[in-house]
């Protein structure tokens, strides 16, 4: 089992989407959200995801594919 | 009494021993230095500083390291220079560029904090650095680690031109070249941090490697005569630099070696990858990722780190903050050169054509004191100003043909 921590944004058409909850459907993974700012205009979660790497990587595809952008928790880091 | 009492989570604000951590278990919030400042107090002073080396460890006291520097020992104290001529053409009666295009071994301001990181790094016992980075940071790192004997790999994207490598691979460091984007150096390293002993500068080692930031702040007021700057224009790409020297004016207050900070912190970005400007125009205290698309590469971040931080503080000193095209980034860097003869890299054309853009707004007023930091050397983005600084003249050998291609007189 894996622990990876990523900043998750939500495009702000999908913020009234239970995109998380969705993924923890779709694939074998636990999320557990650490921090989280979701309003009308902005939506981002900094989320722990728990489960084999495969499938994290997977949940991590599935997140794209709804549009949202997904990367580590530290963000950028090629300066 | 050790001078740092721990790292502190930035947002709920548990703390940790001061080891190789970066991220807050609990809230996954960043980890911040946090000092006894009373202790420091009791040890720091201006006679204290001005005896010290001429580098950025005369600010030893609150720089988060425990003992004595070892690696990067000539990084900072570069010239804070009277711009009278581009002062002039401005309108500002006092203008002060900070040149960090001078500074020690690379020529730019990641000399300072490549210095503090590997100094700490080292005391922790790590004998590997590593970094992700296109231009600036790999240069540091990669000159820093050879002076010191440590092993250094570079992360760069698969894509990237080979001149930009060249700058690195003379060093002798591992260069790993990642099949893949951005985004995906970006991951890659994240989960690299987490598996080796490795000192990442810009991710495990980087409550430590930010500090390093701080002593432009200080060098400022110090070559002001201690005195803090009215306004300052700083380059944004993570958005550290500007929370930074924030960070270390205050801290110059808080311990009596400054009277007041009225500092307000300008952000300059372009406007090909301006998340944190657009959000701060906009009213936001968020800011939306974007994807980047300019010649400023080194600023190019299109998810930055410290957004947020650098929204507060300009917000907190009443700042503004401004975007440049393209093209006036050229322009600036052009004016820079012909006025100050000074030759800068993009970034440095965002801060002068920021400047340029707030005294024209009536932003930047004439008698403001004013910096400008000018963070990188023109001699390692050439490529941007290759087609707008025209060509040589070409004569024969000939004294009549010279004279007569630039109207002399003879003899005159």
């Amino acid at each position: 089992m894996a622990k990876l921590r990523f900043h998750i944004r939500y495009p702000e058409e999908k913020i009234p989407e239970p995109i998380l909850y969705e993924i923890g459907h779709e694939y074998k993974v636990v999320t557990s959200i650490r921090r989280a700012d979701v309003r009308e205009t902005t939506g981002w979660l900094d989320v722990e995801f728990t489960g084999e790497p495969d499938e994290i990587e997977r949940a991590i595809g599935g997140l794209r594919q709804k549009g949202c952008i997904v990367d580590p928790i530290e963000l950028n880091v090629v300066e | 009494m050790p001078k740092m009492q721990a790292l502190s989570c930035r947002e709920c604000g548990k703390e940790y021993p001061t080891r190789d951590l970066h991220v807050c278990e609990l809230c996954f919030g960043p980890l911040e230095v946090k000092y006894d400042y009373e202790a420091i107090k009791g040890r720091i002073s201006r006679a204290k500083i001005e005896s010290g080396p001429y580098s950025l460890w005369r600010y030893h006291d609150l720089l988060p390291v425990e003992g004595e520097p070892t690696v990067g020992l000539y990084a900072g104290f570069t010239p804070l220079i009277r711009a009278r001529n581009l002062g002039a053409f401005l309108g500002i009666d006092e203008l002060y560029l900070k040149n960090d295009c001078v500074n020690h071994p690379t020529l730019s301001f990641k000399d300072r904090v490549v210095a503090v990181a590997l100094t700490r790094a080292r005391e922790l016992g790590f004998e590997t650095v590593a970094c992700a980075s296109t231009g600036n940071l790999a240069n540091s790192v990669a000159a820093h680690a050879a002076a010191a004997g440590m092993q250094c790999y570079v992360f760069i994207p698969g894509d990237l031109e080979a001149a930009k490598i060249l700058g690195n691979l003379i060093y002798r460091p591992n260069v790993v070249e990642v099949e893949g984007t951005y985004d995906d150096v970006n991951r890659l390293c994240s989960e690299i941090a987490g598996e080796h002993r490795w000192a990442f500068v810009n991710i495990n080692i980087r409550p430590y490697y930010a500090e390093g930031s701080k002593t432009l702040a200080f060098e400022t007021v110090e070559q002001l005569g201690w005195r803090a700057p009215d306004q300052v224009v700083i380059p944004m790409a993570s958005g550290s630099l500007l929370t930074k020297i924030w960070k270390g004016l205050k801290e110059f207050e808080k311990l009596g070696l400054l009277d007041h900070v009225p500092t307000k912190l300008n952000g300059a970005q372009a406007e090909g990858c301006s998340p944190i400007a657009t959000a701060y125009r906009q009213g936001r205290d968020f800011f939306k990722p974007v994807k980047p698309q300019t010649i400023a590469k080194s600023l190019a971040i299109g998810n930055p780190a410290d957004g947020y931080y650098a929204l507060k503080a300009t917000a907190e000193s009443k700042g503004a903050m401004e975007t440049v095209t393209d093209d006036e980034i050229v322009d600036a860097i052009k004016l820079l050169a012909q006025t100050e003869g000074i030759f800068a890299e993009t970034a440095g054309g965002v801060t002068i054509g920021v400047l340029r853009k707030l005294v024209k707004q009536g932003v930047i007023r004439r008698n403001d004191v004013t910096v400008a930091y000018i963070t990188g050397n023109g001699l390692k983005t050439q490529e941007a100003v290759i087609d707008a600084v025209g060509r040589p003249i070409r004569i024969q050998p000939s004294l009549t043909h010279f004279t007569k291609t630039f109207g002399l007189k003879e003899g005159a």
